[in-house]
């Protein structure tokens, strides 16, 4: 099972980014762990500098904007 | 909306900059017809040329698309710029930059590079941790929000090429003199101790290399104006109906008495009215509008502007973060400081 992180300080485009995995996840029928990190020492631990960023099993995939659903599905399948 | 956007972008997947340069051609051939489209519309309306509301109603109708039209070409220009820049790239050129000139690049910089005050905490953390002194960082956070493309399409696109500059001009003037203030002061005592304990150990991990093709530039640029151009239409139909009202029928030196050049209090007035409002580039035009055309200084209307979108309640709260109180209190008065200074130089000089 794949683990997904979403870093962001709870602003919209973080929050929209979190659902979109979840809904890409639901859709596809694949179990994933998905986790919001809000503190901002745990975002910067990452070395990732804009936010909505996303962290698949411990590696940074994406920094900076909300992810399509297409690039989404090629993370979780 | 799945299925409208995959056919949607079928067609541009294979030739994004035909595509583009068709959608320019447009552009200028619908742009040619607006002022006539204006008069034409106004004599269908069967208003009286020469009168009053005749020309208030030509006025809007004109300028309401030739901005929302000029909006959106610089928006998505600028769409695209970013897909060049981003955050880790500018942090490499800015790492271990001296005083002065890391300054100027970083304000610089802070133009192009996508930036949402959001991730300004990441971003100052990931400066710092790479060796871009306090200042140089400080001369980035100040241009970043300040002087961005909204701000400049829509002063360019309401008032002209030399409003946009002058404006340009000064905040990058206030965030190298700030940036470089803030600088000699040597307060790095004064950052919040959990990131001076993040700042000594280094930080290199980039971002995902992706690389990306035209047709994902031109996409982003297609994004940028959806998301940009989407908030603020509002605000331009604001701004030019209220320009339309005050060409019609406020006296023209209404306001040029308690801004206009010969007060000198005028720009500290400004800043100190500005520094508590809070609104985007966008909200904060109609008013500068208003002021102009009612014959407050250029210098005054551009400083108030500024202290508006500079410095704002919910971005301190967020710089607050990784800040002390008496940096963050440091931070506010020598940027205020820097932007009435400006203004006041600006009037005298123009």
């Amino acid at each position: 099972m794949k683990h997904i992180k979403v870093l962001g300080s709870g602003c919209k485009k973080c929050r929209v980014t979190a659902d979109s995995i979840a809904a890409t996840a639901a859709k596809l029928g694949v179990e994933i762990e998905l986790e919001k990190i809000e503190d901002y020492a745990q975002i910067a631990s990452y070395g990732v500098m804009s936010t909505p960023s996303v962290v698949v099993d411990g590696v940074v995939v994406h920094s900076g904007s909300v992810p399509s659903p297409k690039v989404i599905e090629g993370w979780i399948c | 909306m799945s299925t409208a956007t995959s056919t949607r972008s079928e067609l541009p997947r294979r030739h994004p900059l035909l595509l583009v340069a068709l959608g320019v051609a447009l552009w200028v051939l619908v742009y040619a017809q607006l002022e006539p489209l204006s008069f034409a519309l106004v004599g269908l309306m069967g208003l009286a040329p020469g009168t009053r509301l005749a020309g208030a109603v030509q006025f809007f109708l004109y300028d309401t698309p030739k901005v929302l039209m000029l909006l959106t070409g610089v928006v998505f220009l600028m769409g695209i710029v970013h897909t060049f820049v981003s955050p880790e790239r500018t942090r490499q050129a800015l790492s271990g930059r001296r005083t002065g000139a890391g300054n100027a690049m970083a304000a610089g910089l802070g133009i192009v590079t996508p930036f949402c005050s959001c991730s300004a905490v990441p971003l100052f953390i990931g400066f710092l941790q790479a060796g871009v002194p306090l200042g140089v960082t400080f001369s980035f956070l100040i241009a970043a929000p300040m002087v961005n493309e909204i701000a400049l399409g829509m002063l360019f696109a309401l008032f002209g090429w030399r409003v946009a500059l002058l404006y340009l001009a000064m905040g990058l003037l206030v965030a190298i003199v700030a940036g470089m203030a803030l600088g000699a002061l040597g307060l790095d005592g004064w950052i919040e101790d959990w990131v001076t304990e993040l700042r000594s150990q280094p930080q290199t991990a980039a971002a995902p290399g992706t690389t990306l093709t035209w047709h994902d530039r031109v996409e982003a640029g297609g994004q940028h104006v959806r998301e940009i151009v989407g908030k603020v239409w509002i605000y331009i139909i604001l701004g030019v109906a209220l320009g339309a009202g005050i060409h019609g029928y406020v006296p023209e030196d209404f306001m040029a008495s308690i801004m206009g050049n010969d007060a000198w209090w005028s720009v500290p007035a400004a800043v100190l009215l500005g520094v508590p409002m809070y609104t985007n580039a966008a909200g904060v035009i109609p008013i500068v509008e208003a002021l102009l055309a009612k014959g407050a200084a250029l210098g005054t209307a551009l400083a108030f502007m500024m202290s508006v979108i500079a410095l704002s309640a919910p971005e301190l709260i967020i710089l607050r973060k990784v800040l002390k109180p008496k940096l963050i209190a440091t931070f506010v008065a020598i940027v205020a400081t820097g932007i009435l200074l400006v203004g006041v130089v600006f009037n005298h000089v123009l």
